[in-house]
């Protein structure tokens, strides 16, 4: 079986956006919600009733072939550092973190599926993929619910669906969701717009962590609210189209700034690198914006193109449970700021200035030559 | 859980609510088959598998009951419901059905689940209405005196209703 040190050694390719566009969509999640049908949900179920339905889930999930040697922990056997690492990498939710006895993760190796056994479900799977890509990430968790369906006697009524401890997710059960980074929409100021239009549709707008939390380094994760009533298929097609839309949007609002405002956008990402280069004490908020804007950068080319990457390994690895795994011992917040500081400084200390001169240039090829003017 | 009428391993399971009372009914497929039971939208179920008429009209179950009306499998109250607006098992959503239903007024874009429905369901309708048309064409067969007809249709029925049998495999 996999260790938690294997597990977390490398950044899955989702991470990282790697076969992908991640520009803009940095990924695509898809959730199942499952029940077993005679076993107390597990936030009903006394103690020993969650232990029995693990009992009864744990030898169908382990049995799945894209679980062969994957990792497969009780909760109760990981240290909350090492739960806290698991969901600032999104491999387990906040909420299954802080459940205790008879809870379970059981984490394919490429870190791409994850199944939380006795979450506020039975069980909760999801699926990521890299870049825009909620159909593949559907398809496999679509084959991984159609093998336990075989093996696990799950609660589905013909009205209702799949049954949930919350009739939130009723139905489906399918919680389908695009993490997206839209800073050139939060610099003109059109995403409160974008955001609103995305809400009255029926879809949820989040910060970084899922419910309740808030915004940092202009990510965005967009999602389904109704579970019941329309097919999987539906959900998605209506998903794709808004993060689609969401996206275009974004990447004109991109180019229309580089165009009426170069100077602008070459002093956020000129400062954003300055701070990250030469900063020695950096919290995570601050430490998030920055490299929102170097990501920008990248993208624009301001920076070499795998700045991108570098960043979205940042993002992971500089969130304070990964401070702490990093350092191997507890850390204080003043400790975690320097440390966070150190590990972008080192990651970055290769990186050359932004070269504004290449923007002007690319500018004034695309424009009518000026002598004509 | 086993078959209430053979004992076989049980794949289909009901609940319903008659007159107020919980009735739960575990089917193998073959009895579900016999039963005609694998329609999951039928009615009168109990009725139809225990042989017996309910005295009141299955649909009215008193709302406002009081806190004391619990689910039997779980022990989960009206209460509870109401406190935590969520439910303590899936047998909770039949004892407390028409409080689901309010709840979920507004929260969806429906109320009725048109997406994917578990593969043993499917099979067994699907299985269903197969052997129903293999059937009434094997009568039609016997009636016409088209034995070798007849004696092929019966083959096919019997490898059906073979390969349905639970345990095989």
């Amino acid at each position: 079986m996999m260790r938690f040190s294997t597990l977390i050694k490398n950044p899955a390719d989702w991470m990282t956006g790697e076969g992908a566009d991640n520009a803009i969509v940095l990924t695509s999640r898809i959730r199942l919600a499952r029940n077993l049908r005679d076993q107390a949900f597990p936030g009903w179920a006394k103690k020993d009733q969650r232990r029995r339905a693990l009992e009864i889930m744990r030898p169908a999930v382990e049995a799945l072939p894209c679980m062969k040697d994957a990792f497969s922990q009780e909760l109760d056997d990981l240290t909350s550092v090492q739960k806290q690492v698991m969901v600032e990498r999104h491999l387990i939710s906040r909420e299954h973190a802080a459940r205790g006895e008879g809870s379970a993760a059981v984490i394919e190796r490429r870190q791409s599926v994850a199944l939380m056994l006795n979450e506020e479900d039975h069980l909760r799977m999801q699926s990521i993929r890299p870049g825009m890509a909620l159909r593949e990430a559907y398809e496999t968790l679509a084959a991984i619910d159609g093998e336990l369906e075989g093996e696990l006697d799950l609660a589905f009524d013909p009205e209702l669906g799949y049954l949930t401890t919350c009739p939130t997710n009723l139905g489906t059960g399918l919680r389908a969701s695009a993490m997206l980074h839209l800073p050139a929409l939060v610099l003109s100021d059109q995403i409160g717009q974008v955001l609103q239009a995305v809400n009255k549709i029926g879809l949820a707008v989040r910060g970084l962590y899922g419910e309740g939390t808030e915004s940092l380094g202009n990510l965005f994760q967009i999602s389904n609210q109704s579970t019941l009533g329309e097919s999987e298929e539906t959900i998605l097609r209506r998903l794709e189209r808004v993060i689609t839309q969401v996206s275009t949007h974004e990447r004109n609002a991109r180019d229309k700034l580089l165009e009426d405002d170069p100077e602008m956008v070459s002093d956020k990402i000129g400062r954003a690198y300055g701070v990250l280069r030469h900063a020695w004490i950096i919290d995570s908020k601050e430490a998030l914006n920055h490299l929102s804007l170097l990501r920008l950068g990248g993208d624009l080319g301001f920076l070499p193109e795998d700045t991108v990457k570098t960043c979205d390994a940042l993002l992971m690895d500089i969130q304070p449970a990964h401070l702490q795994l990093h350092s191997g011992r507890k850390l204080s917040p003043e400790e975690r700021d320097s440390i966070r500081a150190e590990i972008v400084r080192a990651r970055l200390q290769t990186l050359e200035p932004p070269d504004i001169r290449s923007i002007r240039k690319k500018d004034v090829s695309s424009d009518p030559d000026p002598d004509l003017l | 859980m086993d078959c209430d009428i053979c004992g076989k391993k049980a794949k289909v399971h009901l609940t319903q609510l008659v007159g107020g009372e919980i009735k739960k009914v575990a089917l193998c497929d073959n009895c579900a088959k016999e039963k005609g039971v694998t329609d999951p939208t039928g009615f009168a179920l109990a009725e139809m598998l225990l042989g017996k008429t309910p005295e009141k009209p299955a649909v009215p179950v008193p709302l406002s009951s009081g806190p004391t009306r619990a689910c039997p499998n779980c022990g989960f109250t009206l209460d509870d419901l109401r406190r935590i607006r969520r439910f303590g098992c899936a047998e909770c959503y039949t004892i407390f059905r028409e409080e689901a239903l309010q709840m979920i007024r507004g929260m969806h874009k429906g109320t009725k689940h048109c997406g994917k429905v578990p593969e043993g369901l499917m099979e067994l309708h699907e299985r269903a209405q197969r052997l129903e048309e293999l059937r009434g064409r094997l009568d039609q067969a016997i009636s016409a005196e088209n034995y070798e007809e007849a004696a092929g249709l019966r083959d096919e029925i019997r490898q059906i209703e073979v390969a349905a049998t639970p345990g095989k495999d």
